[in-house]
């Protein structure tokens, strides 16, 4: 494609050092905004619609002007969690093209009026974090960060710090808890980070991503396809192109039988919404979202209850625990799709199993049990013949299923004979 | 209705919750700086990373992963280092070092193989995968094998996280020359190794996968 932006030109060897970056025009865009009044690096992030070429860290204009005037430490944190399943372009962004990222923290650092940044990146990323420790290293020395950048009167330290492998610190409270040094518990909100965050201060979160509804986006495309990977796309082009035209599709002879079209925690849809163009309004009018734009395509060789199973499985294991409908209902839907494997589940589980998901959304400090609840809830909604197959087949298999169906007849006490 | 829920000695059903604590004595405070042994590069880096952040209290993470690769995992002397440190109570540390996933409150072996076995990787074979790690670790104490959700690779599923390095996509018969890398202390399959991916638009379509 020739619109690319953020993987153009991605593999150059070198990428990742100062030097090359330089040598493609790197930090001019920093330049410029340095030559320019505080004031008009927020205009024209405001105006250009958050599109700029510096890509990564860019995409936050309108999040600055929500920060308090006066004069206080104000914090700037990227968040580099990237712990959704099936997403990782975040991943290949920061490894090969680290200084993208820094110098868009610094623009939006300068522009929100920042002195302190930090990329919370997940801490099983370490060869990114490493790559990510040397640039800013780098871009120490050259004088893009520290004391007065480039002349100005601006300063600005960037702490690269990782995480320990916790879901839950991608949602930007917890975020903050772990930032802190403490166990990452989402906060109740208000008082949002913009006003009360990191250390009570105001508090600008962003993600690596740039996300807007005009700009390219990047996708991450996995599971059953034959090229999986990232791909950088026009938002609105027809969703069957991205799975088949770029990762391919399934292998030969097999067809896709239900995909992820935001990670995991998107609602599910079918092949027959393959024809939808993928953009932000056509996900959410066929009831699920674009959310990490990661897609996981599934193919009619798994059943629909493995997938279930795994995605409730990891959702149990990730609930921080802080809120009691996503803590016990995610164990619950766990336990009811363990029974539905085992052959001893019934039919009323399913319906069971959409009530806990009712119940769930909207209930808790974050969304991580919404994000459990909406993809289970729009599978048994879609597959609940399968489900009940799988559950008859199942209970057949299983020791229940030798028991004789016809019990004695039970004498009830009272009751007309 | 004979059935009984399995219980524990302690009453409770969930396992060990307070096995490790005398619910009698007071919380352990502050350890002393004057009895408390800290080696030397531990107190060094610690405070380095303390020096870092606004509060000295975000240096917790980077403070309990430096004492676990000194200890090989987070001990009770390894916090109450780290603690001293600190100068925080080692009760703060373990409830940091409990939440998180890639600090190990039991002792386990020094490489960390950990097999993703979320959605993409698990349509990709990383059960059978992981069943086949294990056998191949095969009881070694030098490895402490174990399943990981997403990992952030579900373009070389099922993968695996080596010591840190990302491999994958790991077909099954490949795994015990895995193994064999990591023992005589060689970059684990480096031909499958993350890091020298391309972007996925540079490579072919996968025509014989199953």
């Amino acid at each position: 494609m020739s619109t690319k932006l953020l993987f153009k030109d991605i593999d150059e060897p070198g990428l990742a050092t100062l030097d090359v970056y330089q040598r493609r025009g790197g930090y001019g865009s920093l330049r410029q905004a340095m030559g320019m009044p505080r004031e008009a690096v927020l205009n024209e992030l405001l105006a250009s619609g958050l599109r700029g070429r510096g890509g990564a860290g860019f995409a936050m204009g309108k999040k600055v002007s929500f920060l308090p005037k006066g004069a206080m430490d104000i914090y700037l944190c990227c968040n580099a969690d990237e712990s959704e399943p099936g997403t990782f372009k975040d991943r290949e962004l920061m490894q090969k093209n680290p200084h993208l990222l820094i110098e868009g923290i610094i623009i939006a650092a300068y522009a929100a009026g920042a002195n302190k940044a930090f990329i919370y990146i997940r801490g099983e990323y370490q060869l990114q974090a490493d790559i990510l420790d040397r640039a800013v290293a780098e871009a120490e020395r050259a004088g893009y960060l520290g004391e007065s950048i480039l002349g100005s009167d601006h300063a600005l330290s960037l702490v690269v710090h990782r995480g320990a492998g916790a879901y839950i610190c991608g949602e930007e409270t917890a975020l903050l808890d772990s930032l802190e040094g403490k166990r990452g518990n989402p906060r109740l909100k208000p008082p949002f980070p913009a006003n009360q965050g990191l250390y009570q201060g105001p508090t600008l979160i962003n993600n690596v991503g740039t996300e807007t509804s005009t700009g390219t986006k990047l996708v991450s495309v996995s599971g059953h396809v034959r090229r999986p990977g990232n791909y950088e796309i026009e938002l609105g082009i027809p969703s069957r192109e991205i799975i088949y035209g770029l990762a391919g599709g399934p292998p030969k002879g097999h067809e896709i039988k239900l995909w992820f079209p935001g990670g995991s925690s998107s609602p599910v849809l079918t092949k027959d919404d393959l024809d939808l163009p993928y953009d932000f309004d056509s996900m959410a009018k066929a009831g699920s979202m674009l959310g990490s734009g990661a897609i996981i395509v599934v193919d009619e060789t798994t059943s629909v209850v493995d997938v279930a199973y795994k995605t409730a499985y990891f959702y149990r294991h990730e609930s921080c625990g802080k809120c009691t409908p996503c803590r016990e209902g995610t164990n619950w839907t766990v336990k009811m799709l363990e029974r539905m494997k085992a052959g001893e589940a019934t039919p009323m589980d399913l319906d069971i199993m959409a009530s806990v998901c009712t119940n769930i959304i909207g209930h808790c400090l974050c969304v991580l049990g919404d994000a459990m609840a909406m993809p289970i809830g729009s599978m048994v909604q879609k597959f609940r013949g399968e489900f009940e197959e799988y559950i008859e087949a199942r209970r057949q298999e299983s020791a229940l299923g030798t028991v004789d169906p016809e019990p004695e007849p039970v004498l009830i006490q009272g009751a007309a004979a | 209705m004979s059935y009984q829920v399995p219980r524990y000695a302690h009453g409770s059903r969930v396992p060990g919750w307070d096995d490790s604590v005398d619910l009698s004595k007071d919380p352990a405070p502050v350890p002393d700086p004057a009895t408390t042994y800290v080696p030397d590069e531990l107190r060094a880096e610690i405070e380095a990373h303390m020096a870092k952040y606004p509060d000295f209290r975000s240096a917790a993470l980077p403070a309990l992963f430096a004492a676990q690769r000194l200890h090989g995992w987070c001990s009770p002397e390894a916090i109450d280092q780290a603690a001293c440190v600190m100068r925080l109570t080692p009760g703060y540390l373990t409830a940091v070092a409990t939440f998180y996933d890639m600090f190990d409150t039991e002792p386990v072996g020094r490489h960390r193989v950990y097999v993703c076995t979320n959605i993409s990787c698990s349509l990709l074979g990383a059960d059978a995968l992981y069943a086949r790690m294990h056998e191949a670790a095969d009881g070694d104490p030098d490895f402490h094998v174990r399943h990981f959700e997403c990992l952030g690779a579900c373009d070389i599923a099922p993968m695996a996280s080596v010591d840190g390095t990302y491999v994958g996509p790991i077909e099954l018969d490949e795994v015990d020359e895995l193994f064999d890398d990591v023992r005589n202390g060689r970059p684990p399959l480096p031909r499958k190794q993350l890091a020298n991916r391309p972007l996925a638009e540079t490579l072919p379509f996968e025509e014989d996968a199953e």
